[in-house]
Formats: C-alpha cells, structure tokens, sequence
C-alpha cells in the first residue's frame, strides 16, 4: 500500500464535491433542488405564513403564505374527531398513557416477557378506561365517537397486542412436526399474505356479519382491529420464522437432551434467541403498522387522518388543506421516523459485535 | 391396559392432535358457511355465481375498454383487473426508476447528492402512502376549474384532469394500439434475453428480435389509419369550451394522482433496496475491477451493478407484491381498480360472498404470478458455482 500525500481540508472538499465534470453538474443539480425546494418551503411555512391563532380566511388571504390559524381553529377536531368536547382531557391522557407505554418498551430493562406483558396489559387497560369511560364516575363514551390520534394509537396497540400471540402461534405452527398443521398454516400465512390490508379491512367491518352467529358479531371497531391483527400476524409470523433459522440446531437438541418439555424448550430456549435476532425486522413491521392504521378511514373510522379531512372539507377552511394534511403528516412523520430510527439505532448496537469489514 | 400404552405413543399422539387440528377447521368453515347461507337467504339473496351475466345498472369512471351500465359484471370485474393491472405497471415501472436514481444518488461519492437522496427518502417513506395520497389529490382538485385552464404546450391543466392532445381514436383502437406495441416490445424482449434462443447465429438472432417490433409498429399503424375517420383531424387537441374541456387524452386527477402517490412513495423503499445491494457488493470486487483497468462506467455496469442486482432482486419481488397491493388505495379517491369495483358490486348486488371468494382469487392469481416470474428470474440470474465473501 503506498502513503498518500495527506490532502488539504479545502482540496478535499473540491474532490467530493467537483471531482469531475460529471460529480460537479450532479452537485450543482443537488444543491439546486435542496436550495429551491427548501427556500420555497421556508418561505411558504414561516416567512410569509399566518400564525394569528385568531386569524380568519380574510386575514390569512392577506399573507401568500401557510395559514395556519386553521390549526389553532381546528386541532381539537383534529386530535380528538368527535369525541364529546367537554372530555377531551380523557383521550389526550390516553394518548400520553400510550406514548409512556412504547417509551417504556424501548427500554432493554424491559426486555423480558413478564415486565413488557405487564407494561402493555396496564397500560391497554388504563387507556380502555379512559376512553370508554362507565366506571370511576368517567361518563360513558361509545366507541363510535372515538377519533383522531387516540383511536389511531388504539388501533395499533390493539392491533400489537392481538397480533404478537397470534404471530408466535403462526410461527410455531408453521415449523411444527406434524404436515397437517405446518402445511396448513403455511398456506394460511401465504394466501392472507398475498390479500390487500383493505380487502382484509373491508372484509372484517361488512362480510364478517353475515358469516358469525350473532353473539359473535360485536363492535365493528373489535373486528376491524382483529381483522388488522391478524395480517400483522402472517407478515410478523414470517420474520419469527427468519429468526428460529438463525438459531443453531444444537439449541434445541441440547434442550431436549436436557428433558426440558416443548413449551420449555420454545419459550425458554428458543423464542428468546429468535426474538433477539428477528429485532430490527419486528421494529420495521411494527412501523409498517402504524403506517397501515390509517387504511381504516376507507372502511369509515375518524381516525387521525380522516379526522384531519374533515377539518378541511367543512366550509370556510377549504383552501386551507395543505396546512391541514401537512400537520397530520407531520405527526405521523414524528412517530415513524422515531420508532425507525430506534430501530436502526438498535440493529447497529446488535451487530456492534459481529461486524464482517 | 391399552389406553395409556396408545397415548404414550408418539405417532399416535401426533394422528390425534392433526385429526383434532383439521375437524376444528372443517367444523369452523362449516359453520360460518351455514350461518352465512341462513343470513343470506333471509335477505332474499341466491348464492352462485349466475349474476356475473347480468348488467351493472352503475358506471365506472375510468376504463381502458368500453364500458357502460349495461356492461354485465364480469366485463366489469374484468376491467376492475385490469386497471389494477395497470395501475401496478405504471407505479411498479416508476418506482423502480426513480427508485434506482435515489438509490444511486445514496450510495455514490457526492456527499450533495447523498444529502438529496436521503431527504427524499426520509420524507416519503416516513408519511403513510394514503397521507400522501391525500395530499396528491387535495392538490390537483385545487387546480383552477376548467375555464381557467392553464395551458403548458398542447395540454390543458385543470382541476378535471390534466388534457394532452392525441391521436383522433376511439377508445378501443387506443387500446388496441397500445396492446400491439406492448405485446411487440414483450416478444422481442423474450427472443432477445431468452435463453431457449441461446443457439442461434447473432444475425439470425437479431433478425428475430426486430421482427416483432416492426410488426407491432406495422399493425399499430395499419390500428391507426383505418380506425381513423376520413375528413377529420388527424390529432384531437384538447379546447376549452364554457365550463367544460373537449377532445384530447384526459388524465383524470384519480389515475394520475395515484400513480404519483405509488411511485414517489415506492422509489423511497426501492431506494433504500437498491442502496442495499451496492453494499452488499464486495470490496475485492470494485477492487478488481479497478486493478483490472476498467473505466469507472465499466465497473458500474459490468461488474457492480450485476453483483448489485443480485442482491437485491429477492427483496424487490416482496416490494413490488407490496406495490401492486397497495394500489387498492385507488378506492379512497375514487379510482375503480379490482378492490373498489368489488366492493361497488357487494353494494349493487348484494352477493358478498362470491365476491369476496372473487377479490382473494383475483390477487391470489396477480401476486403468485409477479412472484412466480420474477423468482424464475431470480433463479435464471442466481450466480451458479460457489460465492465466497461479501458479495455471496
């Protein structure tokens, strides 16, 4: 290997960025895109925007920018969709008591399945108190009213809470023994797999009630999130599968030599160790499902998003959509590129020890 | 005395369990299907299949064929499919592109253009795809109406749809226009990389595969002059009159918007695969290559971007099954895909089961095909012999 000259910082940064003609005109183009484009949306969000909380559509016409008085206007409808307004404080509660909950399970202090099944069951059923309401001198709310960010957060802590289970029963399953139970729930997982999350969605809240007894039927919000629950499940049954193939074979023989039983050998040998490996792929999948929430405004829920389209589409705040839609997305941003970030964060820590460069 | 030997028998413990497993299963569908018959004829709805061969009475709004109320529901399902089918070409193909060129922009040495392709991805892969879409829409039905047109060249923007002048056609001929030049570029395409042909001469060979093109482009213009009527332009440029626009192609803000909103949102995850790839390419590789005194572009294109490839076509299949699921989005702003054509019809018709078995066929066939041909693909490409190294 030959000892390069060391290069100046100022040499440096001209053979990165105009190296040759190709990488100049690449980042001038780049620069030129980032610049316009963030200019443009500086300008549009702050510089010429309207922040008046008391502002109206006259006055925010007077600015070409945002106006985002519509948001001081409407975050209630927003946050909270119909929820009676007077009890408000009832769901932005819940959505804390769910923040702490995932807070708390990215914690590895918390990584045993005792303290995380305890953190989530306490805080599910402090947040199901809270919304329903009915006890504790808590007026009752239906279901029906829920909205906004809390009925987001339920339907993806219902839809983990529900699906985690069925997801290690699935994936069990599948590397059963017997070739009736492993060939059928093979099939399972690949056709539902293979199904849209709306056909499933659109199945669960309308064809379901024709085919259950009626005792069975219930709220159409339980169905809808076991409906969610259950692709989460074949998709998350998968990436368990992934993780009991890293686990080495000698696990499980010396499990078994040692005379421990199956639900031994399962959750006390190998579930832990194929967890541990599925990490950051169960953390993707988890994000994806928050993502996924939002496909039940098709099948009629005021969840975060449609609650945000109703915001806009009533009368005097129709021209403000794209302040609208730009808050929604943002929270959504907030909350995804969190949890992926962690993930990433997570992977690296993992692979710290094992790196192959 | 037999009773606990039996039960201590492991083949017979595992017949049992399985018999248990697949009597729970046939009793569970038994019943669902019994509840569903006696709800169902309560409601004065026959099962079966024979309502296909009746008319709709509804209208879509969007198809690449002819169709109308009296169009019978299987000409309507078939549509449904087939804008899907559609929709998924158009998002699958755009993504991928731009997919490859953020990829690229990532993986490169310009640390401008890395900071480009990783807002860009942050962006769109962080906000959910029906957000995006939302917003997509919301923008183009604020385009001015239809008398404020803007004009860009031919076309005409407006919160209508966006009007590009074409040929004078009627919708059939279009179609079958586009039905000869694709069916022409498929079968070149196949000649050309197919290795059933591998025997043949070079010239033979490629005398085989220009014959298809110029068919398709001969019968494309033979579509064109005698599906045209004599006496009238030869183009059909868009005009705005009164509070509607005539003539032209018209884009309508639910295909287009659609198609942005799977192809933005599908690059920012075919980005990310195609950054993978290059990664997982190994060093000694590019080193190679380098030491060998290939030109930069060489080592691009012959020696990285195969490896590349390889790598990340198995995770791209799985990305593009996603892709083609996701443009049952179509249904929240209205675009008439499968999905929003089933459940049209479960409203008209009422037959919700056959509908259903209809909707989980219908994507059955689609995705087990993509993943069919492109795991062939896989398979064909896969480097045979032994792989050592980062790039295995």
């Amino acid at each position: 290997m030959t000892v390069l000259p060391r290069q100046r910082p100022l040499r440096r940064l001209r053979r990165a960025y105009f190296g040759s003609v190709w990488s100049a005109a690449l980042t001038l183009f780049s620069l030129a895109v980032i610049g316009g484009i963030g200019w443009w949306l500086l300008d549009w969000a702050f510089l010429q925007a309207t922040f008046d909380p008391n502002g109206t559509r006259e006055t925010c016409a007077l600015n070409e920018g945002a106006c985002w008085s519509v948001i001081a206007a409407r975050w209630r409808v927003i946050l909270f969709g119909i929820y009676p307004f007077e009890e408000q404080w009832r769901p932005a509660l819940a959505c804390i008591v769910v923040a702490v909950v995932i807070f708390l399970s990215c914690l590895p202090a918390m990584w045993s399945f005792r303290r995380l099944s305890a953190v989530w069951t306490l805080g599910t059923a402090l947040f199901y108190i809270l919304m329903r309401g009915g006890v504790f001198g808590l007026t009752f709310v239906n279901e029906q009213q829920w909205g906004g960010l809390p009925l987001t957060l339920f339907i993806f802590v219902a839809t983990g809470i529900i699906g985690m289970p069925m997801a290690i029963a699935l994936a069990l399953m599948r590397r059963s023994e017997l070739p009736v139970i492993s060939k059928l729930s093979g099939l399972f997982i690949d056709t539902v797999r293979s199904l849209p999350l709306l056909s499933i969605l659109f199945t669960f809240a309308i064809v379901l009630p024709f085919v259950l007894p009626g005792f069975l039927i219930g709220e159409k919000l339980y169905r809808v999130v076991v409906g969610a629950a259950l692709f989460f499940a074949v998709y998350q049954a998968e990436i368990i599968r992934g993780g009991f193939q890293g686990v080495p074979r000698g696990q499980e023989e010396a499990a078994k030599a040692l005379g421990l039983t199956y639900g031994q050998r399962m959750f006390r040998v190998i579930l832990p160790q194929a967890f541990r490996l599925a990490l950051p792929a169960t953390i993707n999948q988890f994000v994806i499902a928050f993502m996924e929430t939002t496909l039940v405004v098709v099948v009629g829920f005021v969840e975060l998003l449609s609650a945000g389209n109703t915001a806009y589409t009533t009368g005097e705040w129709k021209f403000a959509y794209a302040e609208v839609l730009v808050f929604v997305a943002a929270i959504y941003f907030v909350f995804v590129f969190g949890l992926s970030r962690y993930g990433a964060y997570l992977e690296a820590r993992m692979s710290a020890g094992q790196s192959r460069d | 005395m037999h009773a606990p030997a039996l039960w201590h028998s492991r083949r017979f413990r595992a017949a049992l369990i399985q018999t248990a497993f697949a009597a729970t299963l046939v009793l569970v569908v038994a019943f669902a299907t019994l509840t569903a018959q006696r709800n169902l004829s309560e409601m004065g709805l026959t099962s079966g299949f024979a309502f296909l061969w009746k008319s709709t009475g509804w209208e879509m709004n969007f198809t690449l064929l002819p169709t109308d109320s009296t169009s019978p529901y299987w000409w309507f399902l078939l549509m449904g499919l087939m804008n899907t089918l559609f929709m998924g070409a158009i998002g699958l193909t755009g993504a991928t592109a731009l997919g490859l060129a953020v990829g690229l922009m990532r993986s490169g040495r310009n640390p401008a253009a890395r900071l480009l392709g990783t807002i860009y991805i942050e962006i769109f892969r962080n906000i959910p795809l029906i957000v995006q879409l939302f917003f997509w829409y919301a923008l183009a039905n604020a385009l001015p109406p239809p008398r404020e047109a803007i004009t860009f060249g031919g076309a005409l923007i407006s919160s209508r749809g966006i009007y590009l002048p074409t040929l004078a056609l009627s919708q059939g001929a279009t179609a079958a226009v586009v039905l000869a030049l694709v069916a022409g570029t498929a079968l070149a395409l196949w000649f050309a990389l197919s290795r059933r042909f591998r025997r043949l001469e070079q010239p033979a060979r490629r005398r085989l595969t220009l014959a298809p093109l110029l068919l398709a482009l001969l019968a494309a213009a033979l579509i064109v002059v005698t599906g045209h009527a004599p006496g009238t332009p030869w183009l059909s440029n868009p005009v705005a009159e009164g509070l509607r626009i005539n003539g032209g192609l018209r884009l309508q803000p639910e295909v287009y918007t659609l198609a942005i909103a799977i192809t933005t949102f599908g690059a920012a995850y075919v980005g990310e695969i195609v950054r993978g790839g290059f990664k997982a390419v190994g060093r000694g590789q590019t080193e190679a290559a380098q030491a060998l005194g290939l030109s930069p572009w060489q080592q691009f294109s012959r020696i990285r971007m195969p490896l590349a490839f390889r790598a990340m076509l198995p995770i791209l299949i799985n990305q593009y099954v996603w892709l083609i699921k996701a443009t049952t989005l179509g249904i929240a702003v209205g675009f008439s895909e499968f999905f929003m054509v089933i459940a049209s019809s479960i409203n008209h018709s009422g037959q919700t089961l056959e509908f259903i078995a209809i909707l989980m066929g219908g994507f059955l066939a689609i995705n087990l095909t993509l993943a069919a041909v492109l795991n062939r693909l896989n398979r064909a490409i896969a480097l045979k012999g032994h792989q050592t190294g980062g790039a295995a």
